[in-house]
């Protein structure tokens, strides 16, 4: 048993074998975090370079730990401290760094379709740390593997709402990639402005204006984040009335009558999609999520690592 | 295809390593009982349900243990790993671990470098049901060995479970 790809590009390339096969993996995984070493040696061999031309706290710091706890070499790049600055290309960057006899790439740029661009390009392995509004496949896969603990069980069947902003988020289109494929029903919801025309038609899932309604319907609500940095024109009147109108407050969670499980991806804009008591609240799985993400991380890479022909 | 051994034969064959473990450790005072996954925890559940016959229940600590991880064939073949279950300190414990088929001595070697992760044993011994001589790659021996037996590096030795496969039996096949 074996993945269908070498790269991890996106949930898009991943059939649902793949999907089972990662996640039965992180589960090992998790039992070796709980070790009194939580480490293995299974990567020894193997050298990965962090390549990070866009700002990230967990998802970098979440990689390196993957990382380590395999016993791979960690190499930590960010463009900032980079030649990237003097106008080398991407391509050239990589190749230099693969000359040095690197064996997989974790990348994450803010162009879309990066990590794609350079699979057609480089050998090495390529794991797609998030690019753009395209996809961020190792956050739905840490996602559904939550999901699946939250509700002790497969998703085949279950109720999920991805709420906020569709438009700039690739949390929300892996999320919805690997919820269709593990069998979940889907509808996001947000202002009209920030959900994609033809959402519902391109990929089978719902879609609502009205939180309270989806809240109402869902099992789990994942809610994003409001992402201003991809943002260059407004599209909604203010961070208050977005606020007021599809932010997740303790109030309208009490009025349900009924449990909903919150999820994040980070970082929260605290008072704007979510209340603070809300994230802090007995219903969010927030940092069950964080955890789960170094457990998701290695089990890609060791999946990946793996160069059986 | 050639039946070596039959289940009445087993049978016996584990109470003996369930006695000769008890032997050598009285009470199992201090002593932890490891399956070797994935199929080595079928005869260590046998051994198992022979030692509790034989002590007070609850004073057996039983754990799996998983070694894909712990491989140096990794970047090789894609092993998919099995679960570990092993919610107790080994530190100081004497180990006894249990596997189906001793052959090049890679998988328990791979076992030794896991167990450390979990403590350090006292002592580890090892139980097998078949121990394939002559075919060692590394320096291991079992300490408590059901059958011996001399094979070719061509045949395959398969222990079966009637848990899972159609009869409880040991076979070569060419």
């Amino acid at each position: 048993m074996k993945l269908s790809t070498n790269h991890l590009l996106g949930i898009k390339d991943l059939t649902p074998q793949d999907i089972r096969l990662i996640l039965d993996t992180a589960q090992q995984f998790k039992e070796v975090l709980q070790r009194p070493v939580k480490k293995v040696p299974s990567l020894r061999d193997v050298t990965v370079v962090n390549l990070f031309f866009e700002n990230s706290t967990r998802t970098r710091i979440s990689f390196e730990l993957a990382e380590k706890r395999l016993s791979a070499d960690v190499l930590n790049f960010t463009s900032s401290a980079s030649s990237v600055s003097k106008g080398e290309t991407m391509l050239d960057t990589v190749n230099n760094i693969l000359s040095m006899k690197v064996d997989m790439v974790v990348l994450r740029h803010s162009a879309s379709g990066a990590p794609h661009f350079l699979a057609k390009h480089i050998s090495a392995a390529i794991i797609n740390a998030g690019d753009g509004i395209n996809e961020h496949p190792t956050q739905a896969l840490l996602d559904a593997l939550s999901m699946e603990e939250a509700l002790g069980g497969s998703l085949n069947g279950k109720k999920i709402a991805i709420i906020g902003d569709i438009m700039h988020s690739r949390v929300a289109l892996s999320n919805i990639y690997l919820l269709t494929k593990l069998g979940a029903e889907v509808t996001v919801a947000g202002p009209p402005t920030l959900i994609p025309k033809y959402i519902s038609e391109a990929f089978g899932v719902k879609v609502s204006y009205n939180i309270k309604e989806t809240l109402q319907w869902c099992d789990i609500a994942n809610v994003l984040r409001i992402q201003l940095e991809r943002q260059n024109q407004p599209l909604f009147s203010s961070l208050r009335e977005y606020n007021l109108a599809y932010g997740i407050s303790r109030k309208l969670l009490e009025s349900l009558g009924k449990k909903v499980v919150i999820m994040h991806p980070g970082p929260i804009n605290r008072g704007v999609e979510l209340d603070s008591d809300v994230a802090d609240g007995h219903e969010s799985i927030i940092l069950q999520q964080v955890e789960n993400g170094v457990a998701v991380r290695m089990a890609v890479l060791y999946l990946l690592a793996n160069r059986e022909s | 295809m050639k039946t070596i051994f039959t289940e009445p034969q087993i049978n016996l064959t584990i109470q003996r390593l369930a006695h000769q473990v008890l032997e050598n450790h009285p009470g199992l005072e201090d002593t932890v009982i490891i399956g070797m996954q994935p199929r080595g925890i079928y005869l260590s559940d046998k051994i198992v349900g022979e030692l509790s016959r034989q002590i007070l229940p609850g004073k057996l600590n039983y754990g799996k243990l998983d070694i894909t991880f712990y491989r140096d064939d990794v970047r090789k073949q894609l092993h998919v790993p099995n679960k570990t279950d092993i919610n107790f300190s080994i530190e100081n414990k004497q180990v006894v671990l249990i596997d189906d088929v001793l052959y090049t001595g890679r998988t328990i070697r791979a076992a030794l470098d896991a167990l450390l992760d979990f403590g350090r044993p006292a002592k580890v011994e090892l139980c097998v049901l078949i121990d394939r001589r002559f075919s060692r790659q590394l320096p291991i021996q079992p300490d408590y060995a059901g059958k011996v037996i001399d094979a070719l590096i061509t045949q395959k030795v398969i222990v079966q479970w009637k848990e899972k496969d159609p009869l409880t039996q040991v076979i070569i096949t060419e």
